[in-house]
């Protein structure tokens, strides 16, 4: 055993009713070591990493702590024993500064020194090179310095092992160079530093080593320097997997959609899109590019009649649909399968199971007062079996199914209903990599038909690879509308942190680009 | 080992693994956990439980006479169950069960005193609409409200329920109060075409009763507009995504559910009462709220439990008198079965663990 080691998880299994989580885990984390733990969705990293963080109790198996047993059984004993955890969604109040999140919660003396606790960030920020100003409200900071300080809430608290659930997937790929130098800061430190996620060029950038789970269980641990992408995609999908993405060079049809200077204003009064402009022809893949919130989720909602339009046209096949009800929309043949952040937020039905939900918006064309539930029968064991969507039964509550096969649903019943557009949004989040490059040949077989598709995506490689044209939105404007074969990743983050490309306005963009 | 920390007693995990008819089970054992918890209570009383509780069965459905009455109390409490499970189940927490009884049970007495000269159907077939549209709009009030500017229903229908019984009294006390009534406060009795007849010795409204749960079964489960409602029920933001017209939904699921209350409220003042009484819905609108949520909202299950839950009132009624022991304890068992089944549910959703079995089990492990 390494002497360095100061977590080691043995044979943890942790079960839910007839579900394995985890079974039989080991892992163990190093001093000054960054580690990476890499797997799927539904492979049980978040269980594990809960049951290191205290929230669940594993049924069987114990956890070390510098080679001591230990026992959690809440929260606050594992904060006790200096792991911190950052998760994906913050838990900062937004109306307070940097200096009183910070101190929120904590236990002993009722009042706090300002200048000491002010002087004790400072110095703790200067040791990891945050760039945090312990008097700024939340609600005024970007995603990057909310996580920083998150980042430093959990240091302040004297954490030495830090672990991190999918921190990039809300950042810029500037920022997650950052907090990359950050985790390294901590790491030269002598923190531990366990980073979950599914990005295999991130863990190979950043990690020493890096442990593989797949149906909960370990596949096993690697050195990053003895290892490779395609090695761990193997390892996380158990068989071998083809990363390209092939770019369908179709030649552009006519336009079918054209947004012009659509503006929509927020439950704030603020402007959630700016001035919006761009076209899409049938056969061509538009990507949209831009930090989580950017606007995308307005945009999509504004297209599909979900979303008051304050100014601005949305023309579909040179009928302006602004004002039209969804109803109508849906008719014209637009299709949205939007995912938002909350998947059974808008789309499906999670109590309902497949059939109801392939029905959801076909049977208002069906006649009379009844529903007839036998077609879409039919077609949900269609498509269980075209998407290997992994389900106990058609009349299962879609709500128990994991994420992936969720999504699946909600994209095969779009695809089903043969749209003219198809506007779809995350639609590979928390999909396995195979099943993620079905959807994009799914998406390029839609786009072979003659389909124009917005794809909002979040990778920008695959945004890169897949679409023909990518715009970035940031802060609700456009920043830039570029040929994917010609822009770098690097561009590509320029302009989602606000850099206009050129310096030009959005519509000389489109101007150039088309 | 250098093991720390307190350890934990009992250990709650969640389970979707549940079959309905363990579900059932765990449901069947909770009633069975009322009555042994009620028995306590009347061994306090000094009385044999084993005893009451056979003379509650005895006194709702001893005799052929007793069984009617079990029916006659049981008619309202299914169709306002179903009335209300239509707004439930939009997760529109429909309260104001009781005032749509009083004013479907105030329009169709309209015409019940307005034209006692009419032949007996068409009679019954106005008051019945009416009963329908009088507890109808009573509902599309706060249903109106919540659809356009997003107003509490719960509070809403609730106050409601507080109006149209003060708007009895008012005209039990004043514009209709029966002069021949010697001074009484009451209101005219219906002429013969305005009372429901009987049918196999009870007031025809069971039949009622027997179709509409019939009907709302499809309904809810077959028909467009009840799957819309189920879809509203479970999230707005899809039903907009699916091209619903939420607020049209809203507005006419209410107008039904409150229609099928005010229609219970018609059967109760024409086939009951005989006259409009502010006694007219008695408590049968809270009651049904229990009733449909131990039935889940199923029209079936609510026939069942209502029927149920008459035969404890009817029983109750007769228990009372046969040991002198308080009406109020039979409403205690009502209310200890609902809080046991209620209760249930976490042992439907939780499995709990208690933690000698995983210190054994780690024993063996090792």
């Amino acid at each position: 055993m390494n002497k360095n080691e100061v977590i080691r998880l043995e044979n943890i299994t942790k079960t839910f009713g007839t579900v394995v989580a985890n079974k039989n885990i080991n892992f163990s984390v190093a001093r000054g070591e960054i580690h990476s733990l890499l797997g799927e969705n539904g492979s049980g990293k978040s269980t594990l990493m809960n049951v290191l963080s205290g929230i669940y109790t594993p049924d069987s198996g114990s956890i070390f702590i510098n080679e001591k047993k230990v026992h959690f059984n809440s929260p606050a004993d594992s904060i006790k024993m200096g792991i911190g955890m950052i998760y994906q969604h913050f838990k900062l109040v937004d109306v307070f500064t940097a200096k009183e999140n910070i101190i929120v919660g904590q236990k002993g003396k009722l009042i706090f020194r300002q200048k000491e606790l002010t002087k004790q960030i400072n110095e703790l920020c200067e040791k990891y090179g945050f760039n945090i100003d312990p008097d700024k409200k939340v609600y005024d900071m970007s995603v990057g310095e909310k996580q920083n300080l998150e980042i430093l809430k959990v240091l302040y608290r004297g954490a030495d092992i830090l672990i991190l659930d999918e921190p990039t997937a809300v950042l810029t790929p500037q920022e997650t160079k950052k907090l990359f130098d950050v985790m390294r800061n901590m790491k030269e430190a002598g923190c531990a530093v366990i980073i979950i996620t599914h990005k295999l060029n991130e863990v190979m950038e950043i990690s020493d080593r890096i442990t593989v789970l797949r149906k909960g269980e370990t596949v096993g641990t690697v050195n990053r320097n003895e290892t490779n992408i395609k090695e761990l995609t193997e390892m996380m999908v158990g068989r071998p997997v083809d990363l390209s993405i092939k770019r369908l060079e179709t030649h552009a049809g006519k336009p079918i959609l054209k947004v012009k200077d659509l503006t929509v204003l927020d439950a704030d009064k603020t402007k959630a899109l700016d001035k919006v402009s761009f076209e899409l022809s049938e056969g061509e893949i538009l990507g949209v590019a831009g930090v989580a919130g950017s606007g995308q989720k307005e945009l999509c909602e504004a297209i599909a009649g979900l979303y008051p339009v304050a100014e601005g046209s949305i023309l579909y096949k040179g009928e302006n649909i602004v004002g039209k009800s969804p109803r109508d929309i849906i008719r014209r043949g637009i299709s949205m399968s939007f995912v938002p952040e909350d998947r059974l937020g808008m789309g499906l039905v999670g109590a309902m199971n497949m059939v109801d939900n392939l029905i959801l918006k076909e049977y208002q064309n069906q006649k009379g007062i009844f529903i007839d539930r036998a077609p879409a029968r039919e077609k949900a064991k269609v498509l269980i079996k075209k998407l290997d969507i992994d389900t106990p039964g058609i009349n299962h509550p879609i709500r128990q199914l994991s994420g992936g096969n969720i999504q699946k649903v909600l994209l095969g019943r779009e695809i089903e209903s043969n749209p003219n557009l198809l506007i779809t949004a995350y639609p590979v989040r928390g999909l396995d990599i195979g099943v993620s490059y079905k959807i994009y040949d799914l998406l390029n077989e839609q786009k072979a038909k003659g389909v124009a598709v917005l794809y909002i995506g979040e990778d920008l490689d695959v945004l890169i690879e897949l679409c023909d044209r990518i715009m970035v939105l940031c802060d609700g404007k456009v920043t830039g509308i570029v040929r994917a074969s010609e822009v770098t990743k690097e561009m590509l983050g320029m302009m989602m942190a606000g850099q206009e490309l050129n310096g030009g306005k959005g519509e000389d963009a489109i101007g150039q680009n088309i | 080992m250098g093991e720390r920390g307190k350890m934990q007693l009992v250990r709650i995990s969640k389970r979707d693994d549940v079959t309905r008819a363990k579900a059932n089970m765990i449901r069947f054992i909770a009633v069975l956990a009322a009555l042994l918890a009620s028995a306590l209570l009347i061994l306090f009383m000094k009385r044999n439980p084993i005893e009451v509780y056979a003379s509650l069965l005895k006194g709702a459905f001893g005799t052929p006479s007793k069984v009617r009455g079990t029916i006659v109390e049981a008619i309202p409490m299914i169709i306002t169950s179903l009335g209300i499970a239509v707004a439930f189940k939009m997760k529109f927490w429909n309260i104001g069960a009781e005032g749509q009884i009083i004013m479907g049970a105030f329009a169709a007495s309209y015409f019940g005193l307005n034209f006692p000269d009419m032949p007996m159907p068409l009679l019954l077939l106005i008051m019945a609409v009416a009963g329908i549209i009088g507890g109808g709009l009573w509902a599309l009030i706060p249903g109106f409200f919540k659809a356009y500017i997003g107003a509490n229903e719960t509070l809403f229908t609730l106050m409601l329920n507080y109006i149209a019984y003060k708007w009895v009294a008012y005209l039990q006390y004043g514009p209709w109060k029966d002069p021949d009534a010697k001074g009484f406060p009451l209101i005219k009795k219906f002429s013969r075409n305005g009372i429901i007849p009987e049918v196999l010795g009870v007031h025809a409204g069971w039949i009622v009763a027997v179709i509409l749960v019939v009907i709302m079964y499809i309904f809810m489960r077959y028909t467009k507009k009840g799957y819309e409602i189920s879809v509203i029920g479970e999230s707005e933001n899809t039903a907009r995504y699916a091209g619903m017209n939420v607020k049209w939904v809203i507005l006419s699921s209410v107008f039904i559910s409150g229609a099928l209350c005010g229609l219970a409220g018609m059967i109760q003042v024409s086939g009951v009462n005989q006259r409009l009484t502010l006694e007219v819905a008695g408590g049968i609108g809270y009651t049904s709220i229990i009733t449909t949520w131990l039935g889940r909202l199923s029209a079936p299950a609510i026939a069942i439990v209502s029927v149920l839950f008459a035969a404890l009132v009817q029983g109750g009624q007769y228990i009372q008198a046969a040991f002198q022991i308080p009406k109020s304890a039979a409403q205690i068992l009502q209310g200890m079965i609902l809080f046991f089944v209620l209760g249930s549910e976490f042992f439907i959703q939780y499995k709990i663990y208690f933690t000698n079995t995983i210190k054994n089990k780690k024993k063996g492990d090792m």
